[in-house]
């Protein structure tokens, strides 16, 4: 009965729209053949994935509240010290960074267009050197202009990394900071032109110590957004942000709630690429996974910021009801699951005993531990299939684990009857459990031991796997791993866990890519100036990882996400594989 | 009807329980006048407490089974309603009971529940109440009752906890009291005091007395007339000389014996009697005390085949036993009395 | 009296400094043999790219590169007379008593646990009022109709009551009355008392039921146990013989000596409880101290813990001593020395 009676509101749904669009007056198509085009552009595209290559329900029509949750809090709303991509994304409705990601669906959600900025960054001086020219007429939510000072001081401002600890360092890294230059807090009065020059108020000019070509990446950066020097309170800042898109904070109850209403100093004349359609935003911090699940099913909540997919609970719900799987989209994001192969401790120093690893492991169980192919494809490399340079590498077979060639390889490094070992997993995640244990299953029928260690997330990288003074020690031989991409390129993605040069004394991610080949790679795409060809770098790099057997790929991860009830605009950006948070309104 | 002020006519008060019907009172009948009083002795598990509370109607709206009549001035009690004999419960009958520290609300001072027993009865202010229950609590032979009034039981001794019980028992001038055990929990110079106040208060408020006891002892200088019971039932019933001078129930023989005095050895016993009260669920077959009778073999076989009759031998003193009358008269003149006296 | 009350506050103090000693020495004493050093400490407080030196820089601000007793006499000396936090842009002063500052999120922890509070009170007091009334009543019921239906199906639900966690019955009451039927908030939904009363109980009826079912279900089965050891006392007797009404009995002599352990129980619950319902706050995503205590133990925010587990060990102590209190007024047996 119920079901029946949803179809019937559906159908009158669908109809109305038709009406409504067929009444439009606009219309220069011939009428005759109006009715059924624009019952199908009007409703667009639906059904399951529905959003992943298309604007599911557009509307221009503004207006309502956005109702948004998350289970946890997030780092911080200050622009200069967030490092989630879910904030990144979200952020863009309060402030404006110099350059941003085109709000479209898939691939094309991944170009930058400019933002604060006239035009993508001007470069000189062999990609050393960009300039951006602010727009005309930039306002923050108190009346004031922006000018370039203030996004340099922004940027300058978050290079403080006692104080903002959890942004990006990729401006420490690339400017061409002064020596004496310590933060803008403690040595304020250092000239800082030679990394960052403000020739007027509407031109800002970057200085990098080595040529990036990719720097409108940087641009990008919520780094980017405008902070007056006036306002900044420091770590505080974070409950005064100072507004400079079509939102501004209304309410601000850290861990708990924000709200936040239209910013009528913002002025869409200069923003080409913001719709502002609801009139507020409201968002809810802490909520219980399943019971946020099941708020968007119901309706009472729009989005899920986390943008990560449903609770394993609502992933079977989604899948038995049709209705539910038609508003739904498993997108690839872009972020790999691996084990990664230690080659610290004998003999998995040995390159053959490395691949006898792969070849002995069963990659279809391995998917299935991590929770099936809704939940992710099986992984040929590190890098995930969304990155510019991407190729499908095939070193090793992705069956259900192959016995004779890991015996081969097992013979090849000296071990033939087999060997022990440690592998550490996290063990408050179900999945790296089972993965681990997949592992320990069909490494056994090869004969190579495993015993299982399961660590807090909260250590996992502090104080035990990555920790090398620790896996030595203790002779680990394999840890489960994952990482997920700054932003959608190869260097975004692979810079901080193939590049051995960044391996320290503890918290490291790179837990066992230590190849001189690689790194050589690296620093080869770092000075490549054309994309095309540094993707091609990565993708190398990418190749020569697996060939080294320095680790043992997983899933592409998948996430299953629930489009709400009552929105519009809504679709799955190729930036940050989760809904664009800049295009939503509410019917 | 019954021209009696107490009459009970073959009462019976049955427990159906989990392992057969218990028979606790089993048709038991005595009478009582205003102003006299009853002495009911017998073992625990006799039947004694059971038929108080009976009388009582306390076993009303429980799991009991009651058979026979209970008049009461002139009204039938088994057959009313609850809320009627809930209504003459404290008033016209009252009852004082063993170990006053449990029998009293441990959280509401002594006179709070004097009060509470005044007031159910009578429609007065609270502060006329009070008075009533320090008078009461004066009269018991309480020290300072203005100040003794708030007093919690816990803060009293045990003589003083069993004085206001009496108190509260009288609060409503009772015309039927029933002591159950009212001196077993006190020693024994208190014993004393409290039963010379009983007799004392009985004869100021000329009331029907019943006096439950286990101990000869207790009933010997204030009963009128005296019930013996075992295993539910009566064995022999008359006035106290009768019970005292003239016993023929072996049973009442061997309570005297047990009677505690204070020219004797406390541990010595004459005439102990042996083994331990029947049980009630499987009533030994013919004579209830047979098993346990040292003239079990005089009775020509009846003792464990037919339940002798409850008949009265002379003047009001009925016993049930299977001994020829002259043959218990032998008895207790040859070889019972002599032993207690010379002892 | 009041020298116990006197002797018993100080031994409360005692009792929360030697918690306090506990609770460091877990998070920060065992960690360190266990050979965890401070900039591993470091690392749970920094972003995923940070280099060394900031590691380095960001365990001496937090001061994890002192010795273990100076930091803990720091942080006593922050609940006594304040301390100084330098966030960035200047210096702050947190005033007494301050629980210091959270590692992750920098704000006092203080104010934090304060804001926390309402949410929190407004739970139990809600739903310890519920337990307490529906559990004694079906528990007094139950016993006076003791082996009838109702008392049998009561306790069957009873049983199930205590069973059953609240992550349960919460999400099942969430998906049937909020999603399902509609009648009920949903989850997160709340609104604060001072804000619109009837707002206030529209969003905490349904975690107020859950809570309460939980140990309405365990008082339920307390008060049946009290209540027929307590009929069956020689003092009920008397208290029929004097002609009281059943109902009286019952309720003034009967209830009355059987609630006395009831109450104990009930203060100690309701303390236990004022440190924040953890699950069911979880549940229905209640911004309290339990879902605070569950976000500070996720993210390992030392300060946070420290600052939460005195404030529930302080609720536990403080109604420990409500309830002994208590206990001399309500049994006058008891005495206080």
């Amino acid at each position: 009965m119920k079901k029946r009676t949803l179809a019937v509101v559906a159908s009158g749904a669908a109809l109305a729209l038709a009406l409504s669009a067929c009444g439009g007056g606009d219309s220069t198509e011939p009428s005759g053949t109006a009715a059924p085009a624009a019952s199908a552009s009007a409703a667009g595209a639906t059904g399951f994935n529905a959003g992943l290559e298309n604007v599911v329900n557009p509307s221009d029509k503004k207006g309502g509240v956005l109702k948004m949750a998350v289970t946890e809090d997030w780092d911080s709303v200050d622009p200069g010290d967030t490092y989630y991509g879910m904030s990144w994304n979200l952020l863009r409705i309060y402030a404006r960074p110099l350059v941003t990601y085109n709000p479209a669906p898939g691939a094309k959600g991944r170009e930058l267009v400019p933002d604060l900025a006239e035009s993508l960054g001007v470069s000189s001086d062999g990609s050393k050197t960009w300039t951006y020219k602010l727009r005309a007429g930039l306002k923050y939510e108190d009346g004031t202009p922006i000018t370039s000072k203030d996004v340099k001081y922004a940027v300058l401002r978050q290079l403080d990394k006692t104080t903002f600890v959890n942004g990006p360092t990729y401006f420490n890294d690339w400017l061409d900071l002064p020596k004496d230059f310590e933060s803008v807090y403690k040595t304020p009065d250092v000239n800082t032109d030679q990394a960052i020059e403000t020739p007027d108020d509407q031109t800002i000019v970057f200085h990098l110590n080595k040529a990036y070509a990719g720097f409108d990446n940087f641009a990008a950066l919520p780094a980017t957004v405008p902070i007056p020097q006036a306002k900044d309170t420091g770590i505080k800042y974070r409950d005064h942000v100072l507004a400079s898109g079509p939102y501004k904070f209304d309410k601000v109850e850290p861990g708990k709630q924000y709200t936040l209403i239209r910013n009528d100093q913002w002025d869409p004349a200069t923003d080409p690429i913001r719709k502002a359609l609801p009139d507020s935003y409201e968002i809810t911090l802490g909520v219980q996974g399943d019971d946020l699940d099941n708020r968007i099913i119901s309706g009472d909540l729009h989005v899920d910021i986390a943008g990560s997919g449903v609770q394993p609970a609502a992933i079977a719900t989604v899948q038995q009801d049709p209705e539910l799987n038609a508003r739904a989209d498993n997108p690839i994001s872009a972020r790999t699951w691996y084990v990664s192969i230690l080659n610290d401790n004998p003999p998995l120093d040995n390159i053959e005993c490395r691949k006898a690893v792969i070849y002995g492991a069963d990659r279809v169980g391995l998917q299935t531990a991590m929770g099936g192919p809704l939940a992710g494809d099986i992984a040929t490399s590190l890098m995930p299939p969304g990155i510019g340079g991407w190729k499908k590498i095939e070193t090793f077979p992705l069956g259900t684990g192959d016995e004779a060639k890991a015996k081969e390889a097992l013979t090849a490094c000296g071990q033939p009857n087999g060997f022990e070992t440690t592998m550490t997993f996290r063990s408050d995640r179900p999945r790296e459990q089972a993965v681990a244990e997949s592992m320990q299953q069909a490494l056994a029928k090869v004969g190579i031991k495993l015993t299982l260690k399961g660590f807090p997330t909260s250590e996992y990288f502090t104080a035990y796997a990555g920790k090398p003074a620790y896996t030595k020690a203790n002779g680990i031989g394999l840890a489960t791993n994952g990482w997920g991409a700054d932003w959608n390129d190869g260097f975004g993605f692979l810079s901080q866990i193939i590049d051995s040069r960044t391996i320290r004394e503890a918290g490291n991610y790179n837990l066992s890519v230590k190849d001189p080949a690689v790194d050589a790679l690296v620093d080869q795409a770092f000075a490549e100036l054309d994309t095309a060809k540094r993707d091609a770098i990565w993708g190398q790099a990418d190749a020569k990882v697996m060939e080294g057997a320095y680790v043992l790929p997983t899933v592409y991860s998948k996430g299953l996400l629930l489009r709400g009830k009552g929105v519009t605009n809504q679709f799955i950006t190729g930036a940050f594989d989760m809904y664009d948070y800049l295009a939503l309104g509410v019917e | 009807m019954s021209e009696h002020f107490l009459d009970v006519r073959d009462l019976k008060i049955h427990f159906p329980t989990d392992d057969g019907l218990v028979r606790s009172v089993d048709g038991l009948s005595f009478k009582l006048e205003r102003g006299r009083t009853l002495g009911i002795v017998g073992e625990s598990g006799s039947g004694k407490s059971v038929t108080s509370l009976g009388i009582l109607g306390l076993h009303k709206g429980g799991r009991a089974r009651i058979s026979g009549e209970i008049w009461l001035d002139g009204e039938e009690l088994v057959s009313a309603s609850p809320e009627h004999v809930r209504r003459l419960r404290g008033k016209k009958m009252s009852m004082i009971f063993q170990d006053p520290l449990s029998a009293m609300h441990p959280y509401f001072t002594v006179g709070a529940q004097i009060i509470e027993a005044y007031r159910i009865h009578n429609k007065v202010t609270k502060k006329v109440a009070r008075k009533h229950a320090v008078d009461l609590l004066g009269r018991v032979g309480i020290p300072q009752p203005e100040r003794r009034v708030d007093s919690y039981p816990h803060e009293f001794s045990g003589g003083m906890r069993q004085r206001a019980m009496i108190a509260m028992a009288l609060s409503c001038d009772p015309e039927l009291l029933i002591a159950d055990e009212p001196t077993t929990a006190l020693d024994v110079t208190v014993q004393a005091q409290i039963l010379d106040l009983m007799r004392d208060l009985q004869r100021d408020f000329n009331a029907a007395l019943i006096i439950i006891t286990h101990d000869l002892g207790v009933v010997a200088e204030l009963s009128d007339d005296i019930l013996v019971m075992y295993g539910g039932k009566a064995i022999e019933y008359g006035s106290a000389e009768d019970i005292f001078e003239r016993p023929e129930h072996p049973y009442t023989w061997g309570l005297l014996g047990s009677m505690p005095r204070l020219d004797r050895e406390p541990t010595e016993r004459l005439l102990p009697i042996k083994g331990s009260p029947p049980s009630l669920i499987n009533v030994p077959a013919g004579c209830a005390f047979h098993p346990r009778c040292a003239f079990e073999g005089r009775t020509g076989g009846k003792a464990n085949t037919e339940v002798p009759d409850l008949v009265e031998t002379e003047g009001g003193h009925l016993v049930r036993c299977h001994l020829p009358r002259e043959e218990r008269r032998a008895i207790w003149a040859t070889e019972i009395k002599p032993n207690l006296e010379s002892a | 009296m009041v020298t116990y009350i006197i002797r018993r506050l100080i031994g409360a103090l005692l009792m929360l400094a030697v918690v306090s000693m506990v609770t460091f020495s877990i998070f920060f004493v065992v960690p360190r043999l266990a050979g965890v050093t401070a900039t591993d400490f470091a690392n749970r407080y920094v972003g995923r790219a940070a280099t060394q030196e900031t590691v380095v820089a960001v365990a001496n601000k937090l001061g994890l590169n002192d010795p273990v007793v100076v930091q803990y006499a720091r942080w006593i000396k922050g609940i006594f007379v304040g301390a100084e936090y330098d966030y960035g842009a200047g210096v702050e002063h947190c005033p007494a008593p301050c629980f210091g500052y959270s590692f992750v999120t920098k704000n006092p922890v203080w104010p934090d646990l304060v804001d926390r509070m309402p949410v929190t009170l407004s739970l139990a007091a809600g739903a310890s009022i519920i337990w307490l009334l529906a559990g004694v009543a079906v528990g007094v019921l139950s016993a006076l109709k003791r082996g009838s239906i109702f008392d049998r199906t009561a306790m069957v639900i009873a049983l199930s009551g205590v069973s059953l966690p609240p992550f349960f019955t919460g999400l099942i009451a969430l998906s049937l009355f909020s999603y399902g039927l509609r009648i009920t908030a949903p989850g997160g939904a709340y609104t604060p008392l001072t804000e619109n009363p009837a707002e206030w109980a529209y969003s905490l009826i349904l975690p107020w039921l859950t809570l309460a079912f939980l140990n309405a279900a365990a008082y339920a089965r307390l008060t049946r146990a009290g209540m027929l050891e307590t009929m069956g006392e020689d003092y009920i007797r008397t208290a029929r013989a004097k002609g009281l009404r059943e109902s009286t009995v019952i309720t003034k002599h009967g209830l009355r000596a059987a609630l006395t352990p009831i109450v104990t129980i009930f203060g100690l619950d309701v303390g236990i409880l004022l440190g924040g319902a953890i699950l069911t706050e979880n549940v229905f995503s209640l911004p309290g101290l339990g879902k605070y205590a569950t976000q500070a133990i996720s993210t390992q925010d030392l300060p946070k813990i420290m600052g939460f587990t005195m404030l529930a060990a302080f609720f536990i102590v403080m109604a420990n001593l409500i309830v002994d209190l208590l206990y001399a007024v309500v049994d006058p047996r008891v005495r206080l020395t």
